[in-house]
């Protein structure tokens, strides 16, 4: 990628330097300047970086009218040496955010609060997905609406605290990266 | 020869024994979900609704429904089991209208029909929802053997742990089968299909 942007460079500044007038060469300088910027903030969108933990893709549900909570579901990967736990999250459109794990149990689903946060092992990963454990965000301040991005933050027993950026898909939407042969979501079964 | 009869009848005894256990666990495995007809679960509905009226499983005039409790303060199952019946309606075209979908609050303290009502208008229109007092949503909810209980969280809140399961009814108000959260939706509409046909 970074080589690929080197290569586009080079070959932009002999372009930039065919351009004679310095209207034209202002034009084209601010153009690739904001591309630029664009590149790095697509690149940025779905992955979030404290030490050694890295974020991934933190989303959540758009929901119906009137609705008081909502969940909040990411990828989290440790690449460190050591284990580190994910201690609790906020959310701005939320009064509050906890941090629980649903199951389904003889068809009866059952919701409760996690106590002392989800652990994630040294180069390993822990997901937090619809049927699983996951993040309540509770009195929610308005509707969350699909393709809308809301701030939070998470913090690390380790790491600290990074500021994440979900982004609010479709009411019923389930984890995209499944299909990538990851397994199964949580490692939750779903009986009944 | 004795001593070999006696291990003959001691192996069927541990067969039968592990035969029964298993049988046992399957029953107790699959619970109210894969209940059959005839077991009893269901029975007449007749609670305040969203339609600002109160409605009645009589009033159906025979027509099948499908049922599910739930409470609009539950982040996953409950909008995701309305979400996907949402798409089940429009996939059955004009069948929809041979059946009834109903959402029964099992948290009646907080869902008020009018915020039901609201709640309700993110998904398909023609799904009503039920609320009551407490004492009407359980005399419905152990008609359904559906089990519900509240759970506290931090700072003096609750959210509710509930029966998940949408049970399919026939034109007699009888259970002819459920839908549950893992099924494809070629399944749920196929199911739902038989039902409305039922009608």
């Amino acid at each position: 990628m970074t080589l690929q942007a080197f290569r586009t460079q080079s070959a932009s500044t002999r372009l930039f330097r065919s351009f004679s007038g310095i209207e034209q060469r202002i034009a084209i300088a601010t153009l690739a300047i904001g591309l630029l910027f664009v590149g790095v903030d697509a690149a940025r969108a779905h992955e979030f970086k404290i030490g050694a933990i890295e974020v991934e893709h933190p989303w959540s549900r758009a929901t119906p009218p009137g609705a008081k909570v909502g969940g909040g579901y990411l990828v989290i990967a440790n690449d460190g040496d050591s284990d580190d736990t994910l201690v609790s999250a906020t959310f701005e459109s939320a009064g509050r955010t906890e941090i629980h794990q649903m199951s389904v149990d003889n068809g009866v689903m059952k919701m409760r609060p996690v106590e002392g946060g989800v652990a994630v092992p040294a180069h390993g990963k822990a997901e937090l997905a619809p049927n699983g454990f996951h993040l309540m965000f509770m009195d929610l301040k308005q509707p969350l609406k699909q393709g809308e991005s809301v701030k939070g933050t998470l913090t690390f027993a380790k790491a600290g605290t990074v500021d994440v950026v979900f982004e609010i898909d479709a009411i019923g939407a389930m984890p995209k990266h499944e299909h990538g042969g990851d397994g199964e979501m949580s490692g939750m079964k779903m009986e009944n | 020869m004795t001593k070999r009869r006696i291990a003959a009848i001691a192996l069927a005894v541990i067969v039968a024994l592990a035969g029964s256990a298993l049988v046992g666990y399957q029953l107790s495995g699959r619970g109210a979900a894969t209940a059959q007809r005839g077991l009893g679960i269901g029975g007449p509905i007749d609670l305040p609704a969203t339609t600002g009226k109160r409605f009645s499983t009589a009033d159906l005039g025979g027509k099948p429904y499908a049922v599910f409790f739930g409470f609009t303060r539950c982040p996953n199952i409950c909008p995701t089991t309305l979400s996907d019946l949402t798409l089940d309606l429009e996939q059955l075209g004009p069948l929809a209208d041979r059946l009834q979908v109903l959402f029964v609050t099992v948290d009646p303290e907080r869902d008020t029909t009018s915020s039901m009502k609201d709640y309700l208008s993110a998904f398909d229109p023609r799904i009503i929802g039920l609320s009551g007092t407490p004492e009407e949503i359980a005399a419905v909810a152990k008609a359904y053997r559906v089990y519900y209980e509240k759970v506290p969280t931090e700072g003096g809140d609750y959210t509710m742990n509930h029966t998940a399961t949408v049970y399919l009814m026939d034109g007699k108000g009888e259970l002819t089968g459920t839908l549950s959260l893992e099924e494809e939706q070629p399944t749920r509409v196929a199911k739902l299909k038989r039902l409305a046909e039922s009608g």
